[in-house]
């Protein structure tokens, strides 16, 4: 299977993830994982599932190397993450949607300029950008309230805010952890609906969720965690 | 703040340029005086006027004979009868040169070579001020040198900080930013020109205040000046070290500014 990561001619392409025997110790000594070994195929939507503290944001923040695994190889379109350079990080993110788990909005900018931030560090032009911005908030739902701050927004409308700064460079995964949390079943579900939509175009998504009830209403691809480690 | 702290060695420097003006113009190159002995002969003092005219470290060696001494005394108002009084000249032969050399040490060392030559009897060091003023213009020269090395590093700490406190109201935006795939140096250039521009500021402002007390000392020197009959004034730097000096401190920001996001993206990295 071919796996690259998406150039700026070709769109969508797919990426391959794979962890062989991670493990994760943080410094203080907490295991985070223990020995997780599995693969994502270009175009899959996985769930990441499991109660808190399992090792789900652990697992999602090894692959943009956010965290660095103890030992274990992390390959993302074939290039080992966790022994990536520093200096090489920027480009790997570039490629990765992540939606965070606190979200990481910028408070005091409108929606629009918070879908901008990845774009003012790409060399695309003024123009493009600004195009690629309306298009992310149209995506979403939000193009309407592109002037408002986050703060006007609601929990869900926050949350698709988030989605939109993630797919605005066009990336071939995104990485969602726990985007449903704190929303109501119904926007809850219109958020997956939006990975869905996503997915269905080609991009490669993993969302971990605590939520069981959730993953029961989509027929995905599952990766149970518990304790730091694989059950299903 | 980094202005009136650049003013100082600026102003410093302004004030030693007019100063050195002065000394270049009035003679003030030391004279030296050379007595032989009392019994030293003709022949012998010409013999040392050869080797004095010889040495390339003494220039405008001029001979002044006893009885020309006496004369010159004899001369001078009121001492004619002392003079008149004496039953022998007591007066020495004696030499009269400028030694060519600059530094403190050499000139001592001169003096010291002079002193012991056959027939001299004592070197008078005749303008030791002049010496004196050229050792003080090179300790203040030292010292605005001294005091320019500490208020640039004084420069740099304050955009250090002051570019700090501007990261940290950003520290989100940062943060963010590089989660998402931003490089060090997309992160780091705003704040390089934020720096820079405000050494550029500080540096021009210093400029302002050195120009600003050099225009209200003049009001004193002018009348000074006239009264001795000299047009003397104190003079603004010149558009080259202006320039220098605005360059210099912009420079100076930036290298706080880079010190302080290089600082901080470290913290971070190691959080
Ligand atoms: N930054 C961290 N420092 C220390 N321990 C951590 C850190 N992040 C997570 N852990 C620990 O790793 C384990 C897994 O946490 P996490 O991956 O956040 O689980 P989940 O996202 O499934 O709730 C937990 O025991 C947690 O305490
Ligand atoms: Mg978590």
């Amino acid at each position: 299977m071919t796996c690259s990561l998406s150039s700026p001619a070709i769109s969508w392409r797919p990426c391959l993830i794979s962890f062989s025997s991670v493990f994760k110790r943080y410094p203080g000594g907490q295991e985070g994982l223990k020995g997780v070994s599995f693969t994502i195929e270009p175009g899959q939507f996985v769930f990441v599932a499991g109660h808190s503290g399992a090792g789900k944001s652990t697992l999602l923040k090894l692959i943009p190397a956010i965290e660095r695994p103890s030992s274990g190889v992390i390959l993302v379109n074939g290039q080992n993450v966790g022994a990536l350079k520093r200096s090489a990080l920027p480009y790997l993110r570039r490629n990765l949607g992540l939606v965070f788990q606190d979200q990481k909005l910028l408070y005091d900018r409108s929606a629009y300029d918070n879908v901008m931030l990845p774009l003012s560090f790409s060399e695309l032009s003024g123009r493009e950008a600004a195009r690629r911005a309306r298009a992310a908030l149209e995506k979403v739902g939000l193009l309407a309230r592109q002037k408002a701050k986050p703060i006007q927004l609601s929990g869900g409308e926050q949350q698709r805010l988030a989605i939109a700064r993630a797919v605005v460079n066009r990336p071939s995964v995104l990485i969602a952890d726990e985007p449903t949390a704190n929303l109501d079943a119904e926007s809850a579900a219109a958020i997956l609906d939006i990975f869905v939509a996503f997915n269905q175009v080609g991009v490669t998504v993993l969302v971990a969720t605590h939520d069981e009830a959730l993953i029961g209403r989509f027929a995905k691809r599952v990766l149970r965690l518990a304790k730091g480690g694989i059950v299903e | 703040m980094i202005g009136i702290a650049l003013s100082l060695p600026a102003g410093g420097y302004a004030l030693l340029s007019s100063l050195r003006q002065v000394t270049q113009g009035a003679s003030l190159e030391p004279q030296w005086s050379l007595y032989l002995h009392l019994e030293t002969g003709r022949m012998e003092a010409d013999a040392l006027g050869a080797r004095l005219k010889s040495d390339a470290r003494v220039s405008a060696v001029r001979f002044v004979s006893r009885e020309q001494a006496l004369k010159e005394l004899q001369a001078t108002e009121g001492l004619a009868e002392v003079v008149a009084a004496l039953n022998r000249n007591p007066l020495p032969d004696a030499f009269v040169v400028r030694p060519q050399v600059a530094d403190a040490t050499a000139l001592e060392a001169l003096a010291k070579e002079l002193r012991a030559l056959p027939g001299v009897a004592q070197v008078q060091v005749d303008a030791a001020w002049a010496q004196r003023l050229g050792a003080l213009a090179g300790t203040a020269r030292l010292a605005i040198a001294l005091l320019a090395a500490l208020l640039a590093s004084g420069l740099v700490a304050i955009t250090f900080n002051t570019i700090r406190l501007q990261i940290l109201t950003q520290r989100a935006e940062i943060e963010i930013s590089k989660l998402i795939g931003a490089t060090d140096a997309f992160i780091r250039r705003p704040f390089f020109y934020l720096g820079a521009l405000q050494g550029l500021a500080g540096g021009a402002l210093a400029l302002a205040i050195v120009w600003g007390s050099l225009a209200a000392l003049n009001l004193g020197v002018a009348e000074l000046a006239v009264s001795y009959g000299s047009s003397f004034r104190l003079m603004f730097l010149n558009l080259g070290d202006a320039l220098t000096i605005v360059l210099f401190s912009a420079g100076l920001g930036w290298a706080g500014a880079y010190l302080s996001v290089s600082r901080y993206l470290l913290e971070i990295e190691l959080k």
